[in-house]
């Protein structure tokens, strides 16, 4: 009964978002008030449906209902509860109701708080996001309907594709389309926008808070994404470059980008068009990931559903969404630009620089993506283009930026003077001078390391000192809390980045690697620790068989520094087998063993690597998106504090 | 009009975009080009798959030997190879194709337990316990199969499991004009 309700809900989810996409539209037209906060309740309505949906999808999980396809197809009696639930969204029906669902909880949200924002834009705003809903909802109920119920009620289910029965797995699709459809927003903020004909510092202000939340959440669903590719596949990478990856990627490039020049919007009234191009581009982007995963375009490890005619149906949708917005562009925009003049050498012009480094960027990583395909449409060749070409591009591409994101939050707006800011920093220079000794005087680095742990080094430092000398000197602590929330995010992000920048430097370049077999009691040295294989042996898990080896690592002076369990599994239900690698952190580097094939005769194929710094990728990807949340948090403060005050002023 | 068009740029990009993504909806990921096309198959001497009946190695030598053969690589831990296999024992007992197999890391004991519930029509089993001539092969998944014709030449690679058109629409008409 759950399912039919679930159903149900799903169809009167449909019918309020296409009353929300359309309603308060020609209400903002006429300046009908009443019926344009129609589209306040439709917005709960929606969240309301599509949460009873989802719940009742997960309940037929946690239950195990193998009358349910989609239950049969994805899961099984024997899997750990936490995978049943899990498994809601592990698979295209399930996601797709996530995804919609996490599209109701921004469009909730955006109906409730932005106070103060004007009726007709909110109106218009949750229009385009009933669009959207409308569309997937759509998309959803006709192609993908996740309350199929089976004639043939089987024993038992399928199970899950093993290699995502992991724990990264559970959060990191969320968090990918938290970021994927939180993109969603500035899109929709972009098209209200160019319906009403206008931007204003106001429209970017309302418009940013939501803009970072979902940075944040992209920022870290690729970084779990990276994290989980990094243990569970076993390759010691944590970046491969792959299609998938680059399309969670691409949206994410473009959203650092946007964010800075709706900052533009905000303070200097300019980079309008500019802004709204970067926002339709995002949220297309998200959508093209979206659908590069779900229809089978791409193969690679992460596409677990491919169908040609979910496809057809998918990029229908993306030519009304996206090429409706750049039709509606390429007519309202051109009479907005305007704002006022601002000299090269200016924080207008480092944040363009920004921009055109980020943008060439992600062209560089769609063209990377999309070229075996037009190639293979036009010669018939397959080719892959792999790290090769995006080392040589999207690098030298990032090295100009990391160096330029020092000095531009020294710039004033409108005119600055670049010597004056690079005095300001000699400290960081100082800094950056002992990195580059230190990493010469270690030898065996070579330039690339030697530079890129200097590039490091110099923006955590510039970083740090241009946020001290903000509030350094008599007052130090009142001028530190009156400093906005946006400066301290800032901040934040910018000296993670630093530290992501070192971790994938140092892990690239310093990496150990050995590969051996091995026999118990056999012996490796490797990045100055012993390696030693005691034992391999047969244990059982909830759902799989296993082989474990025992690996314990001792230091030079022949102290125990960790034992290391890695493992192979064999899922019988699935018949699949996965390696699970065993890794033991310092925070400076992680000890990480693989074990491979083999038998007791000839031995195991033992892999053996040393990764420094690599914890620093993630720890520098968690600490920027922290920065992305606590900058919005400021948006949101400022704004209270705004709406506390007018009252008091109206009153006086 | 030349002042607007820079903002029409991005609606005709796209519009380029999606009639290529378009063309892209209906084609088969799973046909892949393989380096070797055309080329020898790779050097290998494997031993036979012990235990099984004829107990005989698979070698270079043996692919070429004036008729087209198939290389099917499988474990009896994959399942896609489950489902594949009625249709190359299909191939062999019905259409008198000669399939040999690579056995690719998997246990000799459940190999066998695999064939004999599977059946077995193969020609020649080799046994790659540590996937090395998969490696020389190319291989990424199994299963794979590849087609080899008179002169022991790679002709096609097929990755993922074969289904009933596959087999009628390209490999039976591949291996009939190979003859």
């Amino acid at each position: 009964m759950t399912v039919e309700t679930g159903h149900f809900a799903l169809i009167v989810a449909l019918i309020l978002a296409t009353l929300q996409a359309t309603v308060p539209l020609w209400a903002a037209n006429r300046g009908n008030r009443e019926l344009m906060n129609l589209a306040r309740h439709t917005a709960w309505g929606q969240l309301i449906c599509v949460a009873l949906a989802f719940l009742a999808l997960m309940y037929a999980f946690a239950r195990s209902d193998f009358s349910v396809q989609v239950v049969a197809l994805n899961s099984h009696s024997a899997k750990p509860f936490l995978y049943k639930l899990a498994a809601t969204w592990g698979h295209h029906e399930g996601s797709l109701v996530l995804w919609i669902l996490i599209l109701a909880v921004f469009g909730a949200f955006i109906a409730t708080f932005n106070r103060g924002m004007p009726d007709t834009l909110r109106a218009r705003v949750l229009a385009v996001q009933g669009m959207i809903a409308a569309g997937f909802l759509l998309f959803t109920l006709l192609t993908s309907n996740p309350f199929t119920r089976l004639i043939d009620l089987p024993i038992d289910g399928n199970g899950l594709n093993p290699l995502l029965q992991d724990p990264g797995l559970v959060f990191h699709p969320p968090l990918l389309y938290f970021g994927y459809v939180g993109m969603s927003t500035a899109f929709s903020f972009a098209v209200a926008a160019l319906i009403e004909g206008k931007v204003t510092p106001d429209w970017a202000r309302w418009a940013k808070p939501w803009l970072l939340i979902a940075w944040a959440g992209l920022t870290m669903g690729i970084s779990l994404g990276s994290w989980w590719a990094y243990y569970e596949l076993g390759w010691g990478g944590f970046w491969f470059w792959d299609p998938v990856e680059n399309a969670s990627f691409m949206p994410w490039l473009v959203a650092t980008a946007l964010i800075h020049c709706i900052s533009v919007v905000a303070k200097r009234d300019s980079f309008k068009s500019w802004t709204l191009l970067l926002a339709i581009l995002g949220f297309s982007l998200s959508l093209l990931g979206t659908f590069i995963v779900r229809s089978g375009l791409l193969t690679s490890v992460h596409a677990f559903a491919t169908d040609p005619a979910r496809g057809v149906f998918i990029l229908a949708l993306l030519g009304i969404a996206i090429g409706g917005a750049f039709l509606l562009f390429a007519i309202r925009a051109p009479s907005m630009e305007g704002g006022s003049g601002f000299a090269p050498v200016s924080r207008e012009g480092a944040l363009l620089i920004n921009n055109l480094l980020l943008a060439t960027a992600t062209a560089t990583v769609l063209l990377g993506t999309l070229y075996p395909l037009v190639l293979e449409a036009v010669t018939g060749d397959k080719v892959s283009v792999g790290p090769p070409y995006f080392n040589a591009t999207f690098v030298p591409l990032m090295l100009p930026m990391l160096a330029m994101m020092a000095l531009g939050p020294l710039f004033a707006w409108r005119q600055a003077r670049a010597v004056e800011a690079v005095k300001k920093l000699w400290l960081a220079g100082i800094v950056a001078a002992v990195v580059l000794g230190i990493t010469l005087w270690i030898g065996e680095s070579g330039i690339a390391g030697a530079f890129g742990m200097t590039i490091a080094g110099w923006l955590a430092a510039a970083t740090i000192f241009a946020w001290v000398k903000r509030w350094w000197g008599k007052g130090a602590l009142q001028r530190l809390v009156g400093l906005p929330m946006e400066v301290h995010g800032m901040t934040m992000a910018h000296f993670a980045a630093a530290v992501l920048v070192a971790g994938i430097t140092a892990t690239s370049i310093w990496q150990g690697e050995a590969v051996k077999l091995m026999k118990p009691g056999d012996q490796v040295q490797l990045a100055g620790y012993s390696w030693t294989l005691d034992r391999v042996y047969d244990t059982v898990g909830p759902n799989y068989q296993a082989m474990r080896g025992e690996i314990t690592v001792k230091d030079d002076a022949g102290k125990l520094v960790s034992t290391l369990y890695p493992e192979r599994r064999f899922y019988p239900v699935a018949q699949q087998n996965t390696t699970e690698a065993a890794i033991h952190t310092t925070w400076v580097s992680d000890l990480y063993a693989v074990l491979g094939e083999g038998d007791a005769v000839a031995g195991w194929a033992i892999r053996l690597y040393y990764n420094p710094l690599v914890p620093w990728i993630w720890v520098g990807a968690t600490l920027m998106a922290l920065g992305g949340l606590v900058s919005a948090a400021g948006k949101v403060r400022v704004r209270r504090a705004r709406a506390a005050k007018q009252p008091a002023e109206a009153a006086a | 009009m030349m002042k607007r068009l820079p903002y029409l740029l991005p609606l005709i990009v796209f519009a380029g975009l999606a009639v290529y993504l378009w063309n892209g909806l209906g084609r088969d990921p799973s046909v892949l080009p393989s380096a070797l096309l055309d080329k020898p198959a790779p050097q290998f001497d494997l031993p036979p798959l012990p235990g099984r009946q004829p107990e005989e190695p698979l070698a270079t030598r043996h692919l070429a030997t004036g008729e087209p053969v198939l290389v099917n690589f499988f474990a009896s831990w994959c399942g896609a190879c489950q489902v594949e296999h009625p249709i190359l024992n299909d191939m062999a007992s019905r259409n008198g194709v000669t399939i040999h197999a690579i056995n690719y890391k998997d246990t000799p004991d459940r190999a066998r337990a695999f064939l004999q519930r599977l059946g077995d029509h193969y020609q020649r089993i080799g046994a790659d316990p540590d996937g090395r001539v998969a490696i020389d092969f190319g291989v990424y998944g199994i299963p794979e199969t590849f087609v080899i014709d008179g002169e022991g030449r790679i002709q096609l690679r097929h990755a993922g499991p074969i289904s009933p058109e596959t087999a009628q629409k390209v490999i039976l008409p591949l291996v009939e004009a190979l003859k």
